[in-house]
């Protein structure tokens, strides 16, 4: 299981062909206080940089964008009723989607832990 | 606008409390602190808030019949406001429009004014060009804080006990540790409070004095504009600006009866047929059914699918629990229990509208 990280502050972990896909702690804490999660359904496809949901805080809505192609699986159906649990822990119990990578090779682009510690300064 | 950005004397403070500076209006002013929005705006409604408000616009007025000239510019009546109390109200373009919204207070030898941050450089030479023969002068050298919040008559009042006798919209010149303060006993989050004029000099160090009660914390821009729009209150730019008139805003409790019979200010006409015929779009609450905010420039249609209008103003309402909105419907259409759809994201969301405020206002009448 390797997670790799997004310059859009979102992670995967992989498994195979299928994967977990979240925000970092970074970007729940640079959004405040998450009231609301617009998620797409299961079965909808996507190519790498399409919007697939929004976060909105008190203040503001947040886009968060595919970091590889794919298809989403199942939905964390429990931030319909507690957004957040994306503040309180993001990187654990407030995933967004499960999917299936549709390329692999694609998370070659992506970053690994250390690259996005290097990122985010 | 290439200046760098203006920091208020308690810029040093914000930045040792852990607030978060963003620009806003050309200031540096904290949005929030460590606490969140959420909080800070939990906070004012159950105890009491701290917020920096110095960057709007301070104003002092002197001369002869300085509020009956203010009335040549103004719908309210400024003439007849008495010593010791201050009135909302707005200037006026010849269209009817609204140039900015503002606090005026009979300070006895002076009139104080308070105006928006982000249209002092208009509203000065506005006055100084219409009030004849009065002297317009913008205060640099005082902070303006607002202690607002059922608390906050004891955070303020246990430094200056003579602030637990004022009256919701008195003003008042009182000694706050030493130093000469103006307490005005109003504010623009829906609870009880004050805003202090201070000082710069002594701005932090009394600000701390009061911030150093259990029942106060500070709070920023992220709160103020939560609270506000719960308390029904409109932004300056947001929800009213040149094109809408008072009686479109909803504003026409903020207009005097004598005014509005008598006419006489920029405008007038416009506004006294709107007053006599109703406005062809009036500003309404909006509350959204489901949890998605609607905001700023989100369309608003009828049942049958036609666009009425377009929401000002929206976010999470701490106190409310839920999308809180403001926004301009068609007046047909602006009856409090009409359902309507709001166009979030391509999406039909349901929502009704609804009479503001979203919350009780606590002020000390």
């Amino acid at each position: 299981m390797t997670t790799y990280y997004s310059e859009d502050h979102e992670w995967i972990t992989v498994e195979g062909d299928t994967a977990t896909l979240g925000i970092t702690k970074h970007a729940a804490d640079q959004l405040g206080e998450v009231v609301f999660v617009e998620q797409q359904d299961s079965g909808e496809e996507f190519e790498k940089g399409g919007e697939i949901g929004v976060i909105e805080s008190v203040k503001a809505a947040s886009e968060i964008y595919a970091p590889l192609d794919g298809e989403i699986t199942a939905v964390n159906e429990d931030l319909a009723d507690n957004p957040s649990a994306l503040n309180e822990d993001p990187e654990g119990a407030a995933w967004i989607y499960k999917i299936k990578l549709s390329d692999s090779a694609q998370l070659e682009d992506l970053m690994d832990l250390d690259g996005y510690k290097a990122l985010i300064g | 606008m290439t200046d760098a950005p203006k920091r208020t004397p308690l810029y040093d403070l914000h930045v040792a409390l852990g607030g978060k500076m963003v620009d806003f209006a050309g200031w540096e002013m904290p949005v929030q602190y460590p606490m969140g929005i959420m909080g800070e705006h939990k906070q004012c409604r159950e105890k009491a808030a701290l917020f920096d408000v110095s960057h709007m616009g301070q104003v002092i007025l002197r001369g002869d019949n300085v509020g009956e000239k203010l009335e040549a510019i103004c719908p309210q009546a400024y003439a007849t406001l008495k010593e010791g109390k201050a009135r909302y109200g707005f200037f006026t373009n010849e269209d009817g429009g609204i140039m900015d919204d503002l606090i005026v207070s009979n300070a006895g030898d002076h009139y104080f004014v308070v105006v928006n941050a982000a249209l002092r450089h208009q509203d000065i030479p506005h006055m100084k060009a219409h009030l004849d023969g009065v002297e317009v002068t913008e205060i640099f050298d005082r902070a303006l804080v607002a202690v607002q919040g059922p608390a906050a008559e004891n955070v303020v009042g246990d430094l200056c006990p003579a602030a637990r006798e004022m009256k919701f919209m008195e003003t008042i010149v009182a000694d706050i540790d030493g130093v000469e303060c103006r307490l005005s006993r109003l504010g623009y989050t829906g609870e009880d409070g004050y805003e202090i004029s201070i000082p710069d000099a002594d701005a932090e160090r009394i600000t701390k004095l009061f911030l150093a009660h259990d029942d106060c914390e500070p709070a920023g821009l992220g709160a103020r504009d939560s609270l506000r729009l719960e308390a029904g209150l409109c932004l300056y730019g947001n929800d009213i600006d040149q094109s809408t008139s008072p009686i479109e805003a909803s504003l026409a409790w903020a207009i005097q009866k004598r005014r509005k019979e008598e006419g006489g200010f920029p405008g007038a006409d416009r506004i006294q047929k709107e007053l006599a015929d109703g406005a062809a779009k009036k500003l309404v609450g909006i509350k959204p059914s489901g949890r998605a905010p609607a905001r700023q420039h989100v369309e608003i249609q009828c049942a049958e699918g036609n666009t009425i209008g377009e929401i000002t103003s929206g976010c999470f309402g701490p106190t409310v629990g839920g999308p809180v909105a403001m926004g301009y419907v068609a007046a047909p259409h602006g009856k409090t229990g009409e359902q309507v759809k709001l166009i979030i994201r391509g999406k039909a969301h349901d929502a009704e509208i609804v009479a503001l405020p979203f919350v009780t206002q606590n002020y000390k009448r």
